[in-house]
């Protein structure tokens, strides 16, 4: 790990200030990437600025919707009585990140902001419709979510909650990667009645996405049967030691039709 | 027997110190004035080495110096060394390159060491090493083992086709000749998975020199303090053997990867003079994927040939063994001696012929990795014997049962006599733990619930005890594989036994003291082993190829024989009795006939005490030394029967049961023996289902250099292990002991393998049966 300065402001804007005076300055919020990432020097940046403690964590979860602080941790989500009531599909998936300590530590504004392609949260946004409320703006999951660790966030612009849509029925399905343990494939399928099925998948391509052709077919017939009629591409999908386009493709399907059966 | 002697279920004596925290490792000693090395690493597969520009490196913060393979080259010091010499088929030495400590003209594979920084903290010598500027020409490189002999890139200038030897065992002819008149031949092409070793503690080293006395001490990782100390001060002249203490304190794991002699502490030795103060190396587990000798990494075709009642008639197999970019300590005996003499397993095979081809590639050296050859040879024949069984329509059981060898000794057509077993006894036991006869229902249930479920056997043999000297010798071994030990008796009755044995993780202050506990009839608490110290053990060869135990506590044995005999003396001189009439039983010495007694402590005090003694007759004091040198090896041998189901939507292989019958001859501590064949089994599992190292073909650059990606078994990998055990006694040591270190490991990955390619009914597929590969195996069946 290189030398850098930590800095732990006291509010947002003290934050934003302290990005701005850096030479070049990271939030960080858990650090549950970051940090890896520094001690390996593959990141060397000059000014961390600490934002858990300015986002600050806290969970409001009613039947329609469920609010989440970016400082959040993943093990607050997963054992919070009122999502595991309402949105028992999003406490699951919290509760299947990491482990004891990655959810003790990381947080669900760093996952988001980070956006890498094997995170769990990007999917739950897109398949609960979520809004991502910042220091400057909302924005709609659909527009978030850009490319490789790539979001719509613009420079010092800081995620402060998370808007979720409490789905009719939903669940998450995740194929491990066998070493990491990070998504391989996963697939969150939620049916939020009038307002359609969604179908988001993480860990298969470069970017968390929709499957609009999943969602077209389990619109008019929500049963893991429905989606023998979509065919998955391997194109555009992510090729490594463990898993061949071909291979993620065939699991996006698998881990969609075991979704849509676990939210029954 | 006593509470505490051979066969006791004693828990391990150095267990509280190592799960307090209270451990001593070669990382936790800090020498005066020390300094801290980090090695620069090509990034490069295969490049010739231009300038190293080492200015801004010097001029960094704390830098105490930075060296490269100029300066090894100045001051004379050698290369590392390939300790056992093959000949090719035709007659010819094998082709050994250089194998500079750092870089010299060429790197040869990621991770190769082109220059050391010295430095006051760990953290300057890393930052100091980024300054470090290297001008490298990329040549093109090979890490494919089977297209290594065929490749552009040239690993060493000169040998030729990347080809370090050609070597055959067996008669081709015969067994062409049995081929040719066989009822029906069953023929694999096999994949044995490269591996990265893994121990818990990542290797590090401290060389110190002391210029008052003109001498060096090494601080190492080894499973063989000795061996290293013989081979730094005889082959790469670093010091006189003498001048050099090695010691190799308590140690984290080894599996093999501790057994070489690496460039890191040679550099660190070596380099100490020249900066005049001790230098600590701790390597990170990036370096020990980069750097750690790997395990395996074969290509195989084996053929079977059967007559009409599925005897085998003859073995042929041709395999190509990647050795790495260099030839590591013992790298060339593993796909030959340890590999080949073992491929007629448990069977009675009249003809065997094996064709080794050793390769470089631009990989990291290939080594000796728990089992050693063994695992290579057993996942041949044991994947053969279940495919010619399923091809000939013959229960595999059956099969097996068949083609055992039943009278012994039995001499195989590959150098091995196999001493005693009985292999019928271990099949019978597990098929009837396992169920066997009910597996149909089972597959049936697990069908039911959408899932195919496998049986796989695995009845494997290998040879331990390594290894008598003179047949170690006749095959080109450049050192004896006798051990050494010292049993010194304190005055009260206290007991320091000093092994050549080296104990990283098997037990060794458990085990040994057991035996000194069973002998003299005193507790394990009296007794001391002492081991990992050049200056305190007068020579031993160390720990690897489950030898301690046959071997290395034989040693002990022989020298407890020596201290009774003595202590014999004693008694009947003071008890005033003839020595015939003396018997030692339950820590006692007492005289035939009358109420007379001596207790094991009150001899010792008295053989110390001396005060009466005819000294012409006996010499004061109780201390005694042995070597023990094996009349053979030593054959544990056992079944072990895996099932499985698979998820054929995702391929994914679920182990649900394991029955394991080993027979390892006489046991001394069944908590020790069962903790081995859990690690053993465990580590089998990992090649067979999850780990593997991989090289990227084109480029050289390892892709499986973390835990993100390089994939260890855990514990949801595995069921309840189910173990028991036959016991045949090992003829040629006095416990009857064969030992149990590696058979875990050898026979898992074909026990594996035989269950999920029975499950998903594919003739074959490549090891490790990951997610992907059962996938992939499963698509093209249909």
């Amino acid at each position: 790990m290189y030398d850098f300065n930590y800095h732990r402001p006291k509010d947002v804007k003290e934050a934003v200030k302290l990005l701005k005076g850096a030479d070049d300055g990271v939030a960080m919020s858990g650090g549950m990437t970051l940090i890896p990432t520094m001690k390996q020097r593959l990141a060397a940046p000059s000014d961390v600025v600490d934002v858990a403690g300015v986002t600050g964590s806290g969970i409001k979860a009613q039947a329609k919707k469920i609010v989440i602080k970016a400082g959040t941790t993943h093990a607050e989500v997963a054992a919070h009585a009122g999502i595991q009531k309402h949105c028992p599909s999003l406490a699951a998936l919290a509760g299947g990140i990491g482990d004891p300590h990655v959810r003790n530590k990381g947080t669900i504004g760093g996952s988001i902001a980070n956006n890498d392609p094997a995170a769990d949260y990007p999917a739950a946004c897109l398949a609960l419709n979520a809004k991502i409320t910042t220091n400057r703006r909302s924005i709609d999951a659909d527009k978030f979510f850009k490319g490789l660790f790539e979001t719509a966030l613009k420079d010092n612009e800081i995620i402060t909650e998370i808007e979720f849509a409490v789905p009719k029925r939903g669940a998450y399905a995740k194929f491990p990667n066998p070493a990491s343990r990070y998504a391989m494939v996963g697939a969150y399928v939620a049916d939020h009645g009038r307002g359609g099925v969604r179908v988001a998948v993480s860990g298969a391509a470069d970017c968390a996405h929709r499957s609009k052709a999943m969602e077209k077919a389990l619109d008019g017939d929500f049963s893991a049967a429905a989606l023998d009629s979509v065919s998955v591409s391997p194109e555009g999908m992510n090729e490594d030691i463990h898993a061949s386009a071909e291979y993620r493709a065939h699991l996006v399907t698998v881990m969609a039709k075991r979704a849509v059966t676990a939210a029954g | 027997m006593t509470s505490t002697g051979i066969g006791a279920r004693v828990p391990r004596k150095e267990d509280q110190r190592f799960i307090t925290g209270n451990g001593n490792y070669t990382d936790d000693i800090n020498l005066p004035k020390q300094t801290y090395a980090y090695f620069v690493r090509s990034p490069h597969a295969h490049a010739k080495l231009g300038r190293i520009n080492t200015k801004a490196a010097e001029a960094a913060p704390g830098v105490v110096a930075v060296l490269t393979g100029k300066d090894v080259e100045k001051d004379g010091v050698g290369g590392l060394i390939c300790g056992w010499m093959i000949h090719s088929k035709d007659g010819s030495p094998m082709n050994a390159g250089p194998h500079p400590i750092l870089a010299h003209g060429k790197v040869r594979y990621v991770g190769d060491h082109v220059a050391v920084v010295v430095a006051e903290t760990q953290a300057q010598a890393k930052a100091a090493a980024e300054l470090v500027e290297v001008s490298y020409k990329v040549l093109p490189a090979v890490a494919d083992t089977a297209g290594a002999t065929s490749a552009k890139a040239e690993v060493h200038d000169g040998i030729a086709n990347n080809l370090v030897y050609n070597w055959s065992i067996g008669e081709e002819d015969a067994v062409n000749a049995a081929f040719d008149s066989a009822a029906h031949v069953t023929s694999l092409d096999l994949v044995n998975n490269r591996l990265a070793p893994n121990a818990m503690e990542p290797r590090a080293a401290i060389g110190a020199f002391d210029p008052g006395t003109d001498s060096y001490t090494l601080y190492t990782t080894s499973q063989n303090p000795h061996v290293a100390r013989l081979v730094l001060s005889a082959f790469i002249g670093i010091a006189p053997e003498h001048k050099l203490r090695v010691i190799a304190p308590d140690v984290g794991g080894g599996f093999g990867s501790k057994i070489f002699i690496y460039a890191e502490e040679t550099v660190c030795v070596w380099a100490s003079r020249k900066v005049g103060r001790p230098i600590k190396w701790t390597g990170g587990r990036d370096e020990a994927f980069l750097a750690d000798a790997h395990g395996r990494d074969h290509v195989t075709t084996a053929e079977a040939a059967m007559d009409a009642d599925g005897k085998i008639q003859a073995l042929r197999v041709k395999t190509t063994a990647n050795m790495g970019a260099y030839l590591s300590t013992f790298a060339s005996c593993v796909p030959t001696y340890l590999y080949a003499t073992l491929l007629s397993g448990q069977y009675a095979i009249p003809q065997i012929y094996a064709e080794v081809d050793a390769v470089y590639t631009n990989t990291a050296p290939v080594d000796a990795y728990r089992g050693a050859g063994r695992p290579e040879a057993t996942y041949v024949v044991e994947r053969i014997v279940e495919t010619a069984a399923r091809e000939m329509g013959i229960d595999p059981a059956e099969f097996r049962s068949r083609n055992f060898v039943r009278e012994f000794p039995h001499q195989t057509p590959v150098i091995m006599c196999y001493d005693a077993g009985d292999y019928q006894a271990s099949l019978d036991k597990a098929c009837e733990m396992i169920k066997y006869g009910s597996f149909e229902n089972r597959r049936k249930k697990s069908q039911k619930a959408g899932k195919m479920r496998g049986i796989g056997f695995s009845t494997y043999i290998e040879a331990c005890g390594i290894a008598p000297s003179a047949a170690v010798g006749s095959l080109g071994a450049g050192v004896g594989l006798w051990e050494s030990a010292e049993v010194r008796v304190k005055p009260t009755g206290n007991v320091e036994v000093l092994t050549g044995s080296h104990s990283h993780g098997q037990g060794h202050e458990t085990t040994f003291a057991q035996l000194v506990s069973d002998r003299l009839g005193i507790p394990i608490d009296q007794v001391e082993i002492v081991h990992g110290d050049t200056d305190k053990v007068q020579f031993g060869m160390g720990t690897y190829g489950s030898r301690s135990g046959a071997v290395g506590m034989t040693a002990i044995s022989k020298a407890l024989d020596k201290v009774e005999a003595k202590a014999r003396k004693v008694a009947s001189h003071v008890m005033e009795a003839a020595e015939g009439d003396i018997e030692f039983k339950d820590g006692s010495f007492t005289v035939k006939g009358t109420d007379k007694a001596m207790a094991f402590g009150e001899v010792a005090l008295a053989a110390y005490v001396a005060h009466s003694f005819p000294t012409t007759e006996i010499e004061p004091g109780l201390k005694e030394g042995a070597f023990h040198d094996p009349a053979n090896f030593t054959f544990p041998a056992g079944c072990h029967v895996c099932e499985v189901e698979v998820d054929p939507e995702t391929g994914v292989v679920e182990i649900v049961d394991w029955v394991a019958v080993d027979d390892f001859g006489n046991i001394i501590n069944p908590n020790i023996v069962e903790g081995q064949v859990h690690g053993g089994i465990a580590q089998g599992v990992g090649q067979a289902l999850t780990e593997n190292c991989v090289y990227d073909a084109e480029s050289g650059q390892l892709l499986s250099g973390s835990y993100m990606d390089y994939c260890m078994p855990r514990a949801d990998n595995f069921p309840t292990f189910r173990l028991d055990f036959t016991i045949t006694e090992c003829p040629t040591n006095p416990l009857g002991i064969k030992g149990c270190g590696e058979a875990g490991a050898i026979a898992a990955p074909p026990a594996v393998m035989n269950a999920v390619t029975h499950a998903i009914g594919v003739k074959n597929m490549p090891m490790p049966a990951t997610p992907m590969n059962v996938w992939n195996a499963l698509k093209s069946s249909v």
